[in-house]
């Protein structure tokens, strides 16, 4: 189901506009159903141990809570480092994804393991704030070590068909950011469609964004198989018109291991191989992490662990 | 339909034969044709629901006499672990309750078991094949065990807590709290009034229970969990597995998430239990003497509280009194 709008050259509200409703719709059912198809791949074993690993490597170990302390956020780096202090084969983290004011906590936290430093920025999570706070928002984050920034787009706009504004705002961000690399978050538990869905993504995708990502994780619901299924199959069209490559990052409500297999079941399946790799697929979480080294630990040593021999954060 | 009909004798006792039911009724055209039979599937009871096992597997169940009476669920190594995650969940919710309210709970368990009366004899009478007379007794004899431990709950932190005497400028109390998640292994040859006498006095507690149903009689438990899906007991406390005791046990000995192990019904496979269950330092009960003696062995009216101290534990604490 290959479709093959170009990209038109000028960015203007009317070119756009064509571009993004030029584009085929959602198979809504079939959307699900292939989902849910992919769902019961059984995956055993050495494959399963191999994909542990792959998930424990693209997770973006989260906390965005309003309670974060420096000291929870040092905790949390500490264990996006050497998750699992009992076994150091368990792969360190994709990156640590925190609120902007913690980027310097997390960044020194973090110094010399290899491990990112992801923040949210733009008036997250709402993202209701004039463009200049949100552009200062990114700089500060930037300015202070974030090597990625995750930023929301103005789903009123988008929703309101306002596309160029969401168009200039990602830009503009983009730019922002300089070297780090942007994360587009599309809340798409806000988007109402799949056909939204897959609008915004190539809307993020052509305004320069790095990884395009499902949501918040403030609104339900959040990263469904369905959801990032059409995400990936943008990503896969996208870079057949460009040769670019962007990432897909689900986040929220992926609590298991069984989930996360099923995401990575959906990234080979839609997407292809090249994307299982944390450069292409990171998954924001914060209790998936415990549950993958709980399921890492049952499968080396065949008895089954009870979480209170992992950390709570 | 998940039960094969294989059974010898079916056919002349409740004639749910489909050709013989259609020509009788022809036959005899004036009266309401044969009923047909509606047969219960015995199903697992986790976290509140009565699902099939994981497995999709089943095993037929015999009466004494060796008649096929169901197919019962055959549990797998995932329910299991479904099931202790399910008694984790729902720890907290039921530790947390006042005493009085377990009683009052634990109550309506036996009031609700007493409704059912002959429906639990008649499931003694098939299973291990007693009379009509001495399954009335086991099953009133189970009843008031609830009531029993029902008594118990808001009484037994008195009896194994307290104050402690001790000689210095503080005061040094004790009060026992529940373990946590505890795997029962039903006796074998008592599925009623056994398996109510190793349960009810690890509820009483507060503690939640995975609980592995007699292995040839697993109907009486099944009915038993419809029971306590009835009677205000919350979702998840009590989680019913049947199957393979040597199937299942290994891995509910070794899981790190149970706290204590009762393996009232476990027989020569004990031993290896116990053994796995250390290297997580799991809390065990050992078979006593009654656990092969058949329902006769629990009749003893005043248990005490020797079934319940072993899934506790006890907290001490100090407090100064002052200069």
């Amino acid at each position: 189901m290959s479709h093959t709008a170009t990209a038109p050259e000028a960015t203007t509200e009317h070119a756009l506009r064509a571009f993004l409703h030029g584009l085929p719709g959602v198979d809504e059912v079939g959307a699900r159903a292939r989902a849910q198809d992919l769902s019961t791949r059984s995956i055993k074993t050495t494959a399963k141990a191999a994909a542990i690993d792959l998930a424990i490597s693209m997770v973006d170990l989260t906390t965005l809570e309003g309670a974060d302390t420096p000291g929870k956020v040092r905790s949390l780096c500490a264990k996006a480092a050497l998750p699992d202090p009992a076994d150091r084969s368990v792969p360190k983290v994709g990156a640590v994804c925190v609120y902007p004011d913690m980027v310097a906590t997390a960044v020194e936290a973090l110094r010399g393991t290899g491990v990112g430093v992801a923040s949210v920025a733009t008036a997250f999570p709402a993202g209701r704030a004039p463009l200049e706070v949100k552009l200062a928002d990114t700089r500060r984050a930037v300015a202070d070590g974030a090597g990625e920034i995750d930023m929301v787009i103005d789903r009123g706009a988008f929703l309101s068909g306002d596309l160029l504004k969401v168009h200039e705002e990602i830009v503009a961000v983009k730019e922002a950011c300089g070297a780090a690399h942007l994360k587009v978050i599309l809340e798409t538990g806000e988007l109402v469609t799949y056909d939204n869905v897959r609008r915004a993504s190539h809307l993020a995708m052509r305004a320069g964004g790095d990884f395009i990502k499902t949501s918040t994780g403030k609104v339900s619901p959040a990263a469904t198989l369905p959801v990032t299924l059409v995400m990936l199959e943008a990503v896969r069209d996208h870079h057949a018109t460009t040769g670019r490559r962007v990432g897909v990052k689900p986040a929220g409500g992926i609590r298991t291991t069984k989930d996360a297999l099923r995401n990575l079941v959906l990234v080979n399946e839609i997407a292809g191989p090249e994307w299982l790799t944390p450069d292409l697929f990171r998954i924001g979480a914060s209790s998936l992490l415990n549950d993958l080294l709980m399921q890492r630990t049952r499968l080396s040593t065949g008895t089954y662990p009870g979480p209170d021999y992992y950390t709570q954060d | 339909m998940a039960e094969r009909r294989e059974s010898k004798k079916k056919g002349a006792a409740k004639g749910p034969a489909r050709d013989g039911a259609t020509t009788e009724a022809r036959s005899a055209a004036p009266t309401a044709p044969a009923r047909l039979a509606v047969k219960k599937t015995y199903k697992l009871y986790l976290g509140g629901a009565f699902p099939r096992s994981e497995s999709g597997r089943s095993y037929p169940v015999t009466s004494a006499d060796g008649t096929h009476l169901a197919n019962a669920s055959l549990a797998s190594r995932k329910d299991a672990r479904d099931s202790v995650a399910l008694a984790r969940k729902a720890f907290g919710g039921w530790s947390g309750r006042t005493a009085y309210n377990r009683g009052q709970i634990l109550y309506r368990v036996a009031e609700v078991m007493e409704g059912r009366h002959g429906q639990f004899a008649d499931q003694l009478v098939a299973a291990r094949g007693l009379t009509r007379a001495e399954a009335d007794r086991i099953v009133s004899a189970a009843v008031d065990r609830w009531v029993y431990y029902a008594g118990w709950t808001d009484k037994f932190a008195q009896v194994i807590g307290g104050s402690n005497p001790v000689s210095g400028p503080y005061y040094n109390h004790s009060a026992p709290e529940p373990t946590g998640v505890v795997v029962v292994f039903a006796p074998q040859t008592a599925p009623l009034l056994g398996l109510t006498s190793v349960l009810a006095p690890v509820i009483a507690t507060g503690n939640t229970a995975v609980v592995v149903a007699s292995e040839a009689a697993p109907l009486p438990a099944v009915d038993l969990a419809e029971v306590l899906a009835t009677s205000d007991v919350p979702g998840g406390v009590v989680n019913l597995l049947t199957g393979g005791v040597g199937e299942l046990g290994p891995h509910l000995a070794a899981h790190a998430d149970v706290n204590a192990l009762d393996l009232a019904g476990t027989g020569d496979l004990a031993t290896g239990f116990e053994e796995t269950a250390a290297t997580t330092l799991t809390r065990v009960l050992r078979p006593g003497p009654e656990a092969d003696g058949g329902e006769d062995a629990w009749l003893d009216t005043d248990p005490g509280t020797t079934r319940m101290t072993p899934f506790l534990e006890t907290k001490t604490v100090w407090h100064p009194v002052g200069v």
